[in-house]
């Protein structure tokens, strides 16, 4: 487990299960000075440059194709009948699902008093709430008439109608706003106390001002502790029931219509592990470089990757299960029109898409049973790169197969995204890395008060 | 001797906290002039006569760990103080229980907002799709209510989630961008590596010298005067 790194000389053991979470030598003094440094002290490096114009430039491929989208409509993508929602859908349950790590992370870790969770808590829920804002925009922008998008809130108008609550469509737009909100106001609570660590260590009057405000007069008192972790604890309690209800309730986007391939009960398990399975591969695709940039080897140890990557394989072993179940009630059912779906997906027009995804979602994370692959980190990220392709793959097969091929073969059809809707995709993977550089450039990545309470000198000897 | 120490306590209690200050006296200072006030405004000497002592918010002891704080808690608690406070830089359960703070209403102001979100979010759509607006979808019955549930979820998640963070937010009195302790010289440190002692003023057994010399023995690495 030796990686050599200039920046620190923090060198692990051998990774067992007892071994410390974080490097031992950490104190309160280093922990605060380290993580608020990268905020306040330290030069910006030039690679945050570099990835910053990269990423903005890529956010303008979006600005550009939205605009495009607005004027000219959404004939602009390929979407058409039969395959009514294309690659735009498919992003953004691909998006959401990213963004169900941060809460498993933050919230479901926390429950279970996972002490590791602590380092890349901060990192996962930013990264959630960063992907949720690119998953939002695609349904609002699939409505063709993108202006209009308040129509799907129940509110008194002039016309006399209401919503039809008995669509899951209206039970997803409630499922999003409230996650986005609940994972936002969970994130800002959690940044109080270090929004005051940074403004005690500031030097400058805008950010005293600026996280001054931010912390609201934050100053530590045990009375305000208490109520602070109570209300944490609550919020991490409510995020869990619904970072589970949240893809669920996309799943039933699919699973109440009546496609075949869609109209199954085993989806929304299905969904949600493979939510948390995309959400761990996008946090391991980050944090890998991150931590070296920055010199965090301390911080994030080879124990967090290893333990990520087993959540990655359990996860990915429950997508895998969902695979087979689909080929099983295709074949079990039956019916001939879930027979010829299975069998259109494995030998049809799109068959390069299933047998790439059985590649990358089932095949690929069987490695990571090894250990030596668990501790090699350039093997963990490149598996994390496949992991991702593999469940945006897997998005693809579920989206469009089901609807290219239903039930009339007069209506069949095939599926081509334009250029258009790259430009989308490409344009929010720009605004997604736009908005996490931002992030790690102005807030503290690390949550400094959840490091001190696990460090050794922590706690009170009676 | 007597008479001097009630008519201090007197003297104490109507600085209590800042919130009865008389008018020639340097009150509410802003978080821009927290330095200046420190710096205009020294703590004055503990031998000061107390006459020219300026408007006291209380005394504050500084500890290296949260060890000696905790048992530092403990011994003024269980010494008869009451309004006494503990700063750390990370929660410490053992800190609350110390200074006698072991109750919140917080659950139950979360658990009144799920029930009103989860109550109101289902009669929003009970109203809105069988009183005001009756839609007859797939000949399901109007109050078709097992598909209202997931809303009713979410409302219900939502409310609560709200309900737990301004409920944290208002009984900690924040956002409250002044506070006197901000005034103490070493302060800063509690949100890095320090840990923090106050006895407040307006405690019903404060006496100032008293107070002083009891924290001085609660092996304190400092022991300061916390003006308004």
């Amino acid at each position: 487990m030796n990686h050599d790194d200039p920046e620190t000389t923090y060198t692990e053991g051998p990774i067992h299960t007892t071994a410390p979470v974080i490097d031992p030598r950490l104190t309160f003094a280093s922990v605060t000075d380290k993580i608020s440094s990268i905020v306040l002290k330290r030069r910006t490096p030039l690679w945050w440059f570099v990835g910053f114009v990269i990423s903005f430039i890529l956010f303008q491929l979006m600005m550009l194709t939205i605009t495009n989208l607005v004027f000219v409509g959404i004939g602009l993508w390929g979407v058409n009948v039969p395959v009514a929602w294309g690659i735009d859908i498919l992003n953004f349950v691909w998006w959401i699902g990213i963004g169900h790590a941060g809460t498993l992370i933050s919230a479901i870790l926390l429950l279970l008093r996972q002490q590791w969770r602590t380092s890349i808590n901060r990192f996962a829920e930013a990264m959630t709430l960063f992907a949720v804002a690119q998953a939002g925009m695609y349904p609002v922008f699939h409505l063709g008439r993108p202006w209009l998008m308040y129509w799907l809130f129940p509110y008194p108008n002039t016309m006399g109608i209401w919503p039809q609550f008995r669509s899951p469509l209206m039970w997803d737009v409630f499922a999003v706003s409230t996650y986005a909100t609940v994972s936002a106001i969970f994130w800002f609570v959690g940044l109080i106390p270090d929004f005051a660590t940074l403004r005690d260590r500031a030097r400058s009057k805008a950010f005293q001002i600026i996280y001054g405000m931010l912390a609201m007069g934050w100053r530590g008192s045990a009375r305000h502790w208490h109520r602070y972790e109570m209300a944490y604890l609550l919020l991490a309690g409510l995020a869990t029931p619904l970072v589970l209800s949240v893809h669920t309730i996309v799943s039933f986007d699919f699973a109440v219509g009546i496609i075949p391939g869609w109209h199954a009960t085993i989806f929304p398990p299905y969904f949600v592990a493979g939510a948390i399975y995309a959400g761990f591969a996008m946090v391991l695709f980050l944090t890998i470089p991150l931590r070296k940039l920055y010199g965090l080897e301390s911080f994030i140890t080879m124990r967090h990757m290893h333990n990520m990557a087993k959540v990655m394989l359990a996860t990915g072993l429950i997508v895998g299960y969902g695979y087979i179940m689909e080929a099983f009630f295709g074949w079990y059912s039956g019916n001939r029109y879930e027979r010829y779906m299975i069998w259109n997906r494995m030998h049809g027009p799109y068959a390069l898409y299933y047998w790439a995804l059985i590649l990358c979602n089932i095949i690929t994370p069987q490695f990571l049973w090894i250990k030596k692959i668990r501790a090699n980190l350039l093997a963990l990220w490149l598996i994390s790169i496949v992991v991702s392709i593999g469940m945006w793959l897997e998005r693809f097969v579920i989206v469009v197969t089901s609807l290219h091929r239903d039930y009339l073969p007069s209506s069949w059809g095939m599926y081509q995204p334009t250029q258009w809707d790259w430009g989308m995709f490409v344009g929010s993977i720009g605004f997604f890395f736009t908005l996490l550089f931002l992030f790690i450039r102005f807030l503290p990545m690390i949550s400094i008060f959840e490091m001190r309470t696990i460090l050794p000198e922590a706690g009170v000897e009676e | 001797m007597a008479d001097d120490d009630r008519d201090k306590s007197k003297d104490a209690r109507h600085t209590d906290a800042g919130h009865t200050n008389v008018g020639d006296r340097p009150v509410y200072p802003t978080l821009r002039d927290r330095e200046s006030v420190a710096a205009h405004n020294p703590v004055p000497p503990l031998t000061h006569h107390r006459r020219h002592v300026p408007p006291l918010y209380g005394v504050m002891a500084e500890f290296e760990n949260p060890t000696d704080l905790v048992v530092a808690a403990r011994r003024t608690y269980e010494a008869g103080y009451r309004r006494i406070n503990g700063y750390s830089p990370y929660p410490i359960e053992e800190l609350s229980e110390a200074i006698g703070f072991t109750h919140t209403r917080l659950p139950l102001i979360v658990l009144i907002g799920g029930l009103v979100g989860g109550i109101g979010g289902f009669f929003m759509q009970y109203w809105m799709e069988v009183i005001d607006y009756p839609l007859n979808v797939g000949g399901k019955p109007f109050n078709s209510w097992p598909a209202f549930i997931p809303i009713t979820f979410e409302t219900t998640v939502l409310c609560a989630a709200f309900a737990a963070v301004l409920g944290m937010l208002v009984l900690n009195k924040l956002p409250q961008p002044y506070h006197p302790v901000f005034n103490a010289p070493n302060f800063a440190l509690a949100t890095r590596d320090r840990f923090f002692l106050v006895v407040e003023a307006n405690d019903p057994k404060f006496q100032h010298e008293e107070v002083v010399e009891f924290m001085k023995s609660l092996n304190a690495q400092d022991v300061v005067d916390v003006g308004v």
